[in-house]
């Protein structure tokens, strides 16, 4: 490949299957709607998708309309995971083991209201596979907090001086703690990653979860053409870094040789314009402490992105 | 057909066996435990062959029911008092989505304060879910109403809950004819064997809709909810005549020209049968079986006679402001119709027994002129 284009060697390595149609009503530059693409890519025809209260709930069309080329079937919000392995052992019941169900659910829906269920269906090790996209707020509703929301930002519910004055709670740690087959986490910059991580996850059986970075550009506070920067610079700072667990051992597929501060992730974003010089430097300790952790207890497999 | 002596519970286990169902998802709580003990003592010994799943809450309980029947499966789930309304959202859910699925309630009062009596406010909170909701008076009627329930929710593409006293029937040891699963697959056609939805044709279920789409949603399920007074007779007596037991939604029995009428549903009923026929009473008892769709042309025929004088209405529930539950559908049954009887309540909220002393103590106060009874007072 070493001659080509970077662009064309990308585009190369994306099937050209769509299951998603154009036309949908994601806001401009909403990159759970592109990360969701891209998933929809690798896990292909054979699945079906249960989709929580979300952005998605919007995003997947008004009746009759509709944006998957996928069945698509809604549940109550706390019960993204239990629909989801009930339908899942619904069709193993009546001998279908090869369809995916594929649970699509926001920060809200995981780490918050959805929590006890998808702790539950890991703890069963449920043939599912779980996906959180994360754009750190309830966004469906207006960009109010939830516990994704990360320490400094302003929202609906914490408006300045009020900002949120916890930090964003560590779901992949909890989700680890579970035992479970196989956890990830992705973000849209990073396309290539992200689509081998949904190809391998199909071959797995048993509880996988995805967690997905979503900058969202109403939530965050930024233009819509920079999503995918801010996705990739979420990486580079160690805001974010991408990595697998599989049945316990960690890799880390992306490894900067040094991070960028975290100062420049922050600074762009709205959310965060009344974070002091200390709340920055708080934050960059926070996060020097969980990668240098993070790297001991990894394997690391450097991966070119484009 | 064997019979065996069996609790209540236990004679649901049995019918969830017998009606082929493929997922049972399996939760406890008092009084309904033993369920889905039965049930799991059933899949271990491999007589129950579907999927049985522990779940972590009554909420899951239900979910991963709704998953199973978008999938297609036979699901099947119980629950008691702060279980059911820990339901309570996907109890509307399974119901708008038009899921057949079956779900048996062992009736018990709500806290606070904790109290595991057999109070039925429980599922009669769940009245306006747009479930199909039967009570139950006595073991063997509970086995039989669950496999008239599965049937019934596959055609009328609407749920069904099967409630019952608990403790009263839930644990109380009857002699029970178990049909053979020779004759129960006469009557119930065997669950799904493919998925209710294709991978080829794929479709946005039960996303979002405007107020127009709403509202015809929901006037379509206004009309199957109407057809099941007819659908539910039909199957009543066809089921009747392969197992020779029969449940009409409304039960009569007593002397033809009584002038007065007991009105209850679930297990009272049987206890006030009995109080009649030890005391050679002249009243009669009309006993309510299906509460929703509420058959409100039977419960006219029966009660707006010109000869009845009196109607005694005996709730084990009670609506804060207004009175027992059944009396009040029972009034607005009547409601309108001119020359109406006389109208008293006894009352048993809170899971009160229902003795026969209470009842001759009831009738006293009956003919003191009370209204309103509290069987409390009278103990
Ligand atoms: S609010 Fe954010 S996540 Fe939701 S659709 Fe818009 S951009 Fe996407």
């Amino acid at each position: 490949m070493g001659g080509e284009p970077l662009m064309k060697q990308v585009f190369n390595d994306i099937p050209q299957e769509e299951y998603m149609l154009s036309g949908h009503t994601a806001c401009p530059g909403c990159s759970a709607a592109l990360s969701i693409r891209h998933a929809t890519k690798a896990l292909g025809k054979e699945t079906v998708f249960v989709i929580t209260a979300c952005c998605f709930s919007i995003i997947s069309g008004q009746l009759p309309l509709r944006t998957f080329e996928l069945n698509v079937f809604h549940c109550p919000f706390p019960s993204a995971a239990s629909t989801g392995s009930g339908l899942k052992r619904g069709l193993a019941a009546m001998g279908d083991t090869t369809t995916q169900v594929v649970v699509l659910a926001g920060d809200g829906g995981t780490f918050d209201i959805g929590l006890q269920g998808l702790s539950a269906a890991a703890e069963r090790n449920e043939d599912i596979i779980f996906i959180c996209y994360d754009n750190e707020a309830y966004m469906n509703t207006g960009m109010q907090r939830s516990s994704a929301t990360p320490f400094g930002s302003k929202s609906a519910t914490s408006p300045a001086p009020k900002v949120k004055e916890n930090p964003k709670k560590d779901i992949m740690k909890i989700i680890e703690a579970h035992a479970i087959p196989y956890a990830a986490t992705a973000t849209v910059a990073y396309p290539k990653d992200l689509l081998a991580k949904f190809q391998k996850a199909k071959t797995i059986k048993g509880f996988r979860f995805f967690h997905i970075l979503c900058p969202c550009p109403p939530g965050w506070g930024v233009e819509s053409d920079q999503t995918v920067e801010l996705s990739r610079l979420a990486v580079e700072t160690g805001v974010f870094p991408l990595y697998e667990v599989e049945n316990g051992e960690v890799t880390l597929n992306v490894t900067p040789q040094t991070l960028r501060p975290v100062a420049d992730y922050l600074g762009s974003q709205r959310r965060f314009s009344t974070l002091s010089a200390e709340d920055i430097s708080k934050i960059q300790a926070t996060i020097d402490r969980s990668w240098q952790a993070l790297l001991n207890r990894s394997n690391t497999a450097e991966i070119q992105e484009g | 057909m064997e019979q065996k002596i069996i609790t209540g519970n236990q004679a649901v286990a049995h019918a969830v066996r017998l009606s082929k169902t493929q997922v049972v998802s399996a939760y406890p709580i008092t009084p309904q435990t033993t369920v889905m003990e039965t049930l799991a003592e059933m899949w271990a010994a491999g007589e129950y062959t579907g999927e049985y799943v522990n779940v972590e809450s009554e909420y899951t309980a239900l979910s991963y029911c709704i998953g199973a029947a978008y999938a297609g499966a036979r699901a099947f789930t119980a629950s008691s008092a702060h279980g059911l309304a820990y339901m309570h959202e996907l109890i509307h859910w399974a119901a708008g989505a038009r899921l057949p699925l079956v779900m048996t309630n062992a009736n018990r009062a709500m806290g606070a304060p904790w109290c595991i009596e057999s109070d039925q406010l429980d599922s009669l909170s769940q009245r306006d879910t747009g479930w199909i909701q039967f009570y139950c008076a006595n073991v063997q009627e509970i086995l039989d109403t669950v496999i008239l329930a599965f049937r019934l929710a596959e055609e009328v593409h609407t749920p069904v809950m099967v409630c019952y006293d608990g403790f009263y029937l839930s644990h109380t040891y009857e002699a029970v004819n178990i049909p053979s699963p020779e004759v129960i697959s006469q009557f119930l056609p065997n669950p799904r064997t493919q998925a209710l939805f294709d991978l080829q044709t794929p479709t946005n279920h039960h996303g979002l809709v405007g107020s127009e789409a709403m509202s015809q949603l929901m006037q379509v399920r206004f009309k199957a909810m109407a057809r099941v007074f007819d659908r539910y007779n039909l199957l009543n007596t066809q089921y009747a005549g392969i197992t020779r037991r029969s449940y009409p939604a409304v039960e009569y029995s007593g002397p033809e020209n009584a002038k007065t009428l007991f009105v209850t549903a679930g297990g009272m009923a049987q206890t006030i049968k009995s109080f009649f026929s030890s005391t050679e009473r002249e009243e009669a008892l009309v006993r309510i079986k299906m509460f929703r769709p509420f058959p409100m042309e039977d419960i006219r025929r029966y009660l707006a006679q010109s000869h009845v004088e009196r109607i005694i209405l005996v709730d084990r529930n009670v609506c804060m402001g207004v009175g027992g539950i059944f009396a009040q559908e029972v009034r607005a049954a009547l409601a309108g119709l001119s020359g109406l009887p006389e109208m008293v309540e006894l009352n048993l909220a809170g899971g009160l027994d229902l003795t026969p002393e209470l009842l001759s103590k009831a009738l006293l106060a009956v003919q003191e002129g009370e209204k309103m009874i509290w069987a409390v007072n009278l103990l």
